[in-house]
């Protein structure tokens, strides 16, 4: 591969549209500045509530120019419509199903642990409570999703 | 409390890159090995010589396997209720955009590449040691049984 087209086909993957579904403006605040520290190329779409998730992810009303999220980072408790019932639909859903949907949540209960693997979460989380524990996470999240892991493809999965 | 992985793969120097690169990351991990799809599901169900197979915490899978491939192990994991549960992650050296849509409709946890450069090998098996094993909230063996 010639030096230009490596450097066509990083720009053409150069932005990770990540979607936050989150409740709590604290949180969304943190992830939105730890992004920031660590990768200037993604994206950040947040989502307060499942209802509001759903309608993104389906490009419905105002979100009908939604991109599509290369990357899910899902809250479970959430109001209207709780993260597992979000979950379910996103895995239910044959278009929505391969976006990597990584639950971050308070909850350690092993049943939450379980159900959201059973609903084929790609991943669990705890999210930490210490300030610097969260970004030390939400850099693992870049280094390891963002960065090592394949991401589907845009184009054939959009 | 030891992890207990299980490892799909068909080459015996991949095989022993992971075994060392685990060991040198984390001295905590059972590493179980099964050379093809049709070994690997044996484990899984505990058939045979495998009645005493550990439950894997976590499985690391390749793609292109003899007998059956990882394609279908895949497929079997993931439509097994019992099983579907246990994170499995696909080790590969196949970049076809098409083999990583496949494994995410699939419902593998997530599609990495394995690296021709041995310092690269050893660099992706820590960086799967360090986000799974401490990062990552994995089922606990009684509940997902």
């Amino acid at each position: 591969m010639s030096p230009e087209l490596i450097k066509d086909s990083e720009d053409r993957n150069m932005f990770r549209e990540v979607f936050l579904v989150e409740d709590s403006p604290g949180d969304v605040r943190l992830t939105r500045e730890a992004f920031r520290d660590v990768n200037t190329s993604v994206h950040l779409h947040v989502a307060t509530d499942g209802v509001e998730a759903m309608a993104f992810l389906r490009r419905e009303g105002a979100y009908v120019h939604a991109p599509r999220p290369d990357f899910i980072l899902l809250d479970l408790n959430l109001p209207k419509m709780d993260g597992r019932e979000v979950l379910a639909r996103i895995k239910k859903d044959d278009s929505l199903k391969t976006i990597p949907t990584v639950i971050l949540t308070t909850s350690e209960a092993e049943a939450d642990v379980a159900n959201s693997y059973r609903l084929q979460a790609n991943c669990y989380l705890n999210k930490p409570v210490r300030f610097d524990a969260f970004e030390s996470l939400v850099k693992s999240i870049n280094d390891f999703w963002l960065t090592k892991v394949k991401l589907p493809p845009q184009a054939q999965s959009g | 409390m030891p992890m207990e992985v299980l490892l799909i793969e068909d080459s015996p120097g991949d095989v022993r890159l992971t075994q060392e690169a685990f060991r040198d990351a984390n001295t905590y991990i059972h590493l179980h090995v099964a050379t093809d799809g049709v070994a690997a599901m044996a484990f899984l169900r505990r058939e045979g010589v495998h009645s005493q197979a550990p439950r894997p915490d976590f499985i690391v899978l390749d793609l292109n396997l003899p007998k059956m491939d990882g394609r279908e192990a895949l497929a079997h994991i993931k439509e097994d209720y019992d099983l579907k549960t246990i994170p499995t992650i696909i080790l590969t050296t196949s970049e076809a955009e098409a083999d990583i849509l496949k494994s995410y409709q699939l419902q593998a946890n997530c599609y990495l590449n394995k690296p021709v450069r041995l310092d690269a090998f050893e660099t992706i098996v820590k960086s799967i040691n360090h986000f799974w094993m401490t990062m990552a909230k994995l089922p606990t063996q009684a509940i997902s049984e």
